[in-house]
This record gives structure tokens, sequence and C-alpha cells, in this order.
């Protein structure tokens, strides 16, 4: 079940597949389907192969070619992503800074801004990382306490913005250049009003960044603590108390593609625990359960196709490209709970040092697939709100 | 692959959306449900001469419009969310079908163009034990004799070698007022099919009381009943089991037409009803399963739209395609509906409110072409595991 590729876009994806038949090679090749949205796995390899794809123009292909993006149609970015996801290419470690902050900044951005991190996201000189979530504002977003002041000056920006703060579940903070912060900027504000999204650097002395052990006992998220930070006046996205609005549209950003290598991995990993099961006395009990588990995985394409399609025509997504990240959430948990019920015991030992085979890697981090970017919860209350029309919880006065 | 609906096919939805608002309202639903014959034929014969739905996939040579089952899906999609009670599923998706997958031209040209004119109605009589879909269940007898009488469907004059029927079919979609009655029956060669007059000598039909009143079932009789053979006395099944699979894949999109409009319904009375001094639909406790069901509903419609692909290109896969959209569409629709009726709380549960419809056809079409259980097991059995057997010896 492929997508469906034009003839005019033929040479393109003959060209993208070329180009990964040469490149995917070597330490990278054997680092196939490595990492995850969450998953820090081969860190090293996957920072060197993003470099690679920077060199070859692959990263941004939708954006202008004066920031270093392609302008590719978006049919031909779903032909790379495909083709990408195909090949098993490592996991892309920059999401952040490509897939939510970039797109953001397109659309918000000043010419300056632009100019100045577009070009370096895309050539994988700078990594991002989104302060969004604080200890007191996880689903209920509105709640950040953050605070920026602007200090007045003469200084090339006009002035100096001053963070005092918390945020946390950034993941790959450790890693980051640059954040994306939103705060209070107006101290007699409340709930998403007197917001603004400002971006900091990550070194200076009133960042701290520490890592946050997961589950799997590995720092993919962070803590940070803005003590003082600085950043400049003019490095506010959007105008200033418009920070609401541009969370929204970064969170916003279409997922139809972003979704496509994860799904891709899931089919990998349900045929491996098909082929357990074929191995496996005692499967047999299974069957049903694992006959389910494939299914939802192969819906999980057809839905995402499905958007796709809507996409590539110039159509409004329809309701399944709300319904997916909750459908594939909650069903790539089955999965796994599935496989570790299989593997029975052996699920139960780890290596030396807590090192996990993949599928105890992957049954782990599934945990979380329900409540990053947008918990489960939260996702049924969009769904009901804003797709079904639902009248909204009355809120506290 | 490529799911999107093109405006034509758009058009076309809304076309027959509005010829059904306009006839298959909730009341004639509930008259024509409370009928012997259970549909109406006038609005059988709009349908079939303004729509032209009967012939909607079948070749223009037969008759028909020569459309793909792209689009035959948006026609059972919608017959399935307006509960239309009229024998499309059996004339289209089983006695059309089984024509054109049948490697017997003559039949063909003899039988399609009543079916794709909506004159003749038709069905395929196949089930013989509740749940038994497979081939070793078909055992009613074919036998050759001579003929003693000229017999219908265009088979052998008087005098010449003929086949009759003996043994009972059951569960037979509208086969209490079929005309042309498909069967798969048991040669001395194999499983083959045969085409049956609905007025031939031998052949008793009973009306069998449904749970789901909005779609019929007949047992039938053969007793020496004249018989024309379809293909050849050995190559029936293969033919059948193809008939089965598209069956299943255009049921499949007639539940999610139901299923999707059991959440609207469900939706609609959340954000009317008050209770607490709020639309009960503000709570997160309906709210969120408001979401699950359009989860499950958007899920169903993949399900769908994946095998109605596999049919429109002829794909190898259409064996698997065919048993994962009656599986998950089944559940899906059995388990929004039935929810739906506790959105609407007591109200759902009573004879006046029509989501007992939509329950009692999700209900009945859960068992229609397989059970969920058994696609499984097929499904199993395609995937190369294990059958589900228990592993513990007692």
């Amino acid at each position: 079940m492929d997508i469906e590729i034009s003839p005019a876009d033929q040479p393109f994806a003959d060209e993208v597949q070329a180009w990964l038949d040469e490149h995917l090679v070597g330490e990278f090749a054997a680092h196939r389907g490595v990492g995850g949205p969450d998953d820090s796995a081969a860190w090293d390899v996957r920072a060197r192969w993003e470099k690679e794809l920077a060199a070859g123009r692959w990263l941004g292909l939708t954006w202008p070619e004066e920031y270093g993006g392609r302008g590719a149609t978006l049919a031909q970015a779903i032909i790379f992503e495909y083709l990408y996801a195909r090949a098993q290419a490592p996991y892309r470690l920059n999401v952040q800074g490509q897939d939510l902050f970039g797109p953001t900044l397109l659309m918000f951005g000043t010419a300056g801004q632009k100019a100045r991190f577009l070009p370096r996201i895309l050539a994988a000189e700078e990594f991002w990382g989104q302060g969004f979530s604080e200890p007191d504002a996880g689903s209920d977003l509105a709640s950040v306490r953050t605070q920026a002041r602007l200090v007045k000056g003469n200084g090339e920006g006009g002035g100096t913005w001053v963070l005092d703060g918390q945020k946390i579940w950034m993941t790959f903070g450790a890693s980051a250049d640059w954040l994306y912060v939103l705060c209070r900027t107006d101290p007699q504000s409340s709930r998403h009003h007197g917001l603004s999204m400002l971006i900091v650097p990550a070194h200076q002395p009133g960042v701290h960044i520490r890592p946050i052990r997961n589950m799997l006992g590995e720092g993919a998220f962070c803590e940070v603590f803005f003590d003082g930070a600085r950043t400049s006046a003019d490095l506010v996205v959007g105008q200033p108390g418009q920070g609401w609005t541009v969370a929204m549209a970064a969170l916003g950003v279409e997922r139809g593609t972003l979704l496509m290598p994860q799904q891709l991995g899931f089919e990998r990993e349900a045929e491996h625990v098909l082929e357990l099961a074929r191995e496996r006395p005692g499967a047999a009990g299974l069957s049903h359960r694992l006959v389910d588990c494939w299914i939802a995985v192969r819906l999980m394409r057809v839905t995402t196709l499905r958007t796709i399609g809507e996409l590539v025509a110039g159509r409004p997504p329809g309701a399944q490209a709300a319904t997916s990240k909750l459908y594939a959430s909650v069903q790539h948990q089955r999965l796994l709970e599935l496989a570790t019920e299989l593997l029975a015991e052996d699920a139960t030992v780890t290596g030396d040092n807590y090192a996990l085979a993949p599928l105890q890697r992957a049954f782990l981090l599934s945990r979380a697939e329900t409540i990053y970017g947008g918990s489960s919860q939260i996702q049924r209350n969009i769904i009901g709100e804003r797709i079904l029309g639902l009248p909204r919880e009355p809120r506290p006065a | 692959m490529n799911f999107l609906r093109s405006d034509e096919q758009l058009e076309l939805r809304s076309a027959v959306r509005d010829f059904l608002a306009a006839k298959s309202a909730e009341p004639e639903v509930r008259r024509l449900m409370a009928t012997e014959t259970g549909y109406d034929p006038a609005v059988w014969a709009q349908l079939s001469d303004q729509l032209g739905l009967p012939g909607m996939a079948i070749p223009e040579q037969y008759g028909g419009a020569g459309f793909g089952y792209t689009e035959l899906g948006i026609v059972f999609e919608e017959m399935g969310r307006a509960l239309l009670c009229a024998p499309y599923l059996s004339s289209v998706a089983l006695a059309a079908e089984a024509l054109l997958r049948c490697a017997d031209e003559a039949a063909r040209k003899d039988l399609l163009p009543g079916l794709a004119a909506g004159r003749t109605i038709g069905t395929l009589a196949l089930l013989e034990q509740p749940g038994r879909w497979d081939e070793a269940a078909v055992q009613l007898r074919a036998s050759r004799v001579q003929r003693a009488a000229e017999e219908g469907m265009g088979g052998p004059a008087r005098g010449e070698t003929g086949w009759v029927l003996d043994g009972s079919k059951r569960h037979v979609p509208d086969g209490h007022i079929a005309d042309l009655i498909m069967v798969g029956a048991r040669t001395p060669a194999g499983v083959g099919l045969f085409a049956v007059d609905g007025a031939a000598a031998g052949l008793t039909t009973t009306l069998v009381p449904t749970l789901d009143q909005t779609r019929k079932q007949a047992h039938l009789e053969f007793a020496g009943t004249p018989a024309r053979l379809i293909g050849d006395a050995a190559d029936g099944w293969p033919v059948i089991q193809d008939v089965l699979r598209t069956a299943a894949i255009l049921l499949a999109a007639e539940q999610v037409g139901g299923a999707s409009r059991a959440v609207e319904m469900a939706v609609s009375y959340a954000g009317l009803r008050v209770q607490f001094g709020r639309p009960v639909g503000s709570f997160q406790g309906i709210k969120h399963l408001c979401a699950d069901l359009l989860t499950e509903a958007e899920a169903a419609r993949s399900a769908a739209y994946y095998g109605l692909s596999a049919l429109a290109t002829g794909s190898a896969d259409l064996p698997v395609a065919a048993s994962l959209a009656k599986v998950y569409c089944s559940q899906a629709y059995t388990r929004i509906a039935s929810d739906a009726i506790q959105v609407h709380g007591g109200i759902g549960f009573t004879w006046e409110h029509p989501a007992h419809l939509y329950f009692k056809r999700a209900k009945a079409s859960e068992s229609l072409f397989g059970t969920p259980s058994y696609h499984r097991d097929l499904l199993a059995a395609q995937l190369a595991l294990p059958p589900a057997v228990s592993s513990v010896e007692v």
C-alpha cells in the first residue's frame, strides 16, 4: 500500500531514492529504524546523519529557497517522507526546529528572524527546544507563569527581555541551542492573555537545563530554569501579547506527514511481533488479538493516506486528521502490551546496565505517546469541542 | 494509494443522500419494516429509473452505468445512514456480483440487464448452518435430471438434461421477494453456482421474523427445484468466495454509514439534553465517549475505504481487505450504535426512538457473511499465525 506518485513528481522521487541509496550506508545503514519522537538512542550517529541530510538539502523541503529550502510542493515533501521512512533512515533529531518552530516562524516571524534562524535549522547547525509546559501548566497550558519583563535599552534590539521561571518536558533540551518559550509578558494578565513567544539562547548563565530521567533511565526530556535569563527585545515571535495564538499555531502545524515515519515503524514492529508469534508455542491463544493489532496498524496507514490525499488536493483535512493521534497512540500501546505478553518472561529481563531490547524500549516509550503532544484526554476534549461542536466545560470564573 | 473522493463522487453522495432523505425518512423506515415485503416497489422503481442505482457498477454492455466500486461504496454508505429498507444489498452485492464474477457469459447477458434495471430482484442463497460461510458447509444437493418441463432463467428446453436442487438454505437476505436466486450447491464435481427462478416449482420460501426488521430474511426449501447451472459444476466456490468478499466490503461501507449517523445522533442529543443545568455533552463523561465514537467511526471508514480500494483496483489483497473490513466495521458499528443508546439514556431504549433501529441493524450485520471471529480466523490464516485454539490441555 503505497502513496501515489504523479508522473510529474517521478523524477523527484527518483532523486530522493538515489540519494538515500547512496548516502544511507555505513554507520547510518547500521542504524536503520533507530530513534523516535522521544527516543534519544544513537544520538551522535543521528546528529551526523542530520548533517548529511542538510548537505543534501533534504531538510525543510517546502521552505522558500532563500532560507535553504527547495520551495517544494507538499506532494513532494510527502514523497520524501514516505521514501525516507520506507528506507528506515534514522529518526531526525531536530523535529522541534524543522517541524514545529520553523513553520511557525515562517508564519509569524520578521524577515530578520527568518533570515537569522531558518537557514541554520536547515543546515543542522542549531537545535531547538520547546518551552511550553511548566510544572503547573501541563494540559492546562494557559496557566503559564514563566515571566519575562522588557528592560528598555539602546542596544541593537532596542532592549532586553529578562526571564524568570521554569519549563519542563523539553524534548532533547540538553542539546538545544535555542529555545522558543511561552512567557507571561504582562504581569497583570491571566490565562491566554498577555503571553508572548520569545526566542531565547540556551547557552547563557541565566538558563539551567537539567535532564529528567525517563522510565527507560534515559534523559530525553529536560527541565529548564530561567533565572534572569536574557534575550534581545526583538526576539519575540509575532507581537508581544500574541503568544497564545503563536503557540496554538505551533501545536497546530499539520502532522499528517509527521505520522508517516512513525507508522511505517509501527508496521515493521507489528511484522516483528507476528514473526515472534509464528515461532512461539503458546501464541495460539493470542491469535485474534494479534490480528486486531495488525488491523489497527494497517488502518493507521490508511487514515494517514486519507489525510495526505486531502492535503495534496488542497482540501481541508477531514475528521480523521483529528482522531488519528488518539487512535494511533492507544493502539500502539496495545500492540506492545501484546508483544510483551508474547515474550512472557523474556520481556521481564534486561541486559547489563539496564540495556533494553528494541521491543522493550518501544513498550516503555509508548507510555508517553498518550501523554505528549496533547494527552488522550485533551485530544478527546479537542475532538468533542472542535470537531463535534459539543459545549465546553464551564470554566471557573 | 489514494482514498480521496473526487468532486463527481461527492456530488453522487449528495444526490443519493437527498433522494434518501426524501424517500427513506424514519416514518417510512418504520412503515416498511412492519410490512412483509419490506420495501416500497415505487421507491425501488425510482431509485432504479431516476438514479440507476442497481446498475451503478454493472458494465454498460449489460445495461448498467459502468461506475466502479468506489461509487458503489458511496451508495451503500448512504443507504446505511438512511437505513433504507430495500433489497439493494441482496440484488447488487450478491446476485449481480455472482454473475459478474462467474465465467458464464451467456448467463450474464441473460440475467444482468434485469438486475441492472431493477426489474429483477436477486439474492444469493448460501448459508445452511448458522455461522458457516465456508465451502464444506455447502451441502444442498444439485443433481442432473432429464427435464420434464420448460424452466425459467433461460435453461435447457424440454427433454434436455438439466439440474434440480434439493435441500434447504437459511437466512437468505430478501429471499422471500427475490425473482432470481443464485444458489451455491454441492454437485458431484464440487460446489456449483446455480440460478433459480423465484417462482420455480419445488421452491418454498418462508419469511423469518427478524431482530433487525429493516432487513428481511427467508428460509428456502428446494425440492426437485429446477435450476440453471452458471459456469462449471465444479468451479462455483471461487466465484462465491469472491462474491462474499465483495459483499462484506460493501456491507462494511453500509455499516460505516450507519455508524456515522449514530455518532451524529448521539452528539446532537448530547448538545441539547440539559442536566445539572448544563448540556450533558459538556461533561467529559459524555464528551469523551462521543470523541471515542468518532475515532472509532473514522477508523471504520478507513477499513471500508481500504476494502473498496482493493475492489476498485482488483488487488490480490482482496481476501485480507475483505476480512479486515468485515471485522472492524462490524465491531465498530455495534459498539457505536450501542454507545449511542447510552448517550441518549432512557429515551434511547424506547421503541419510539430510532437508536434501536441502528443498533439492531448493526447486530444483524455483524454475522452476515461471517462473524468477526470467523474473519479473524481467516486473517490469522492469511498472516500465517497459529490457529486460535487453546494451548492448555485439560
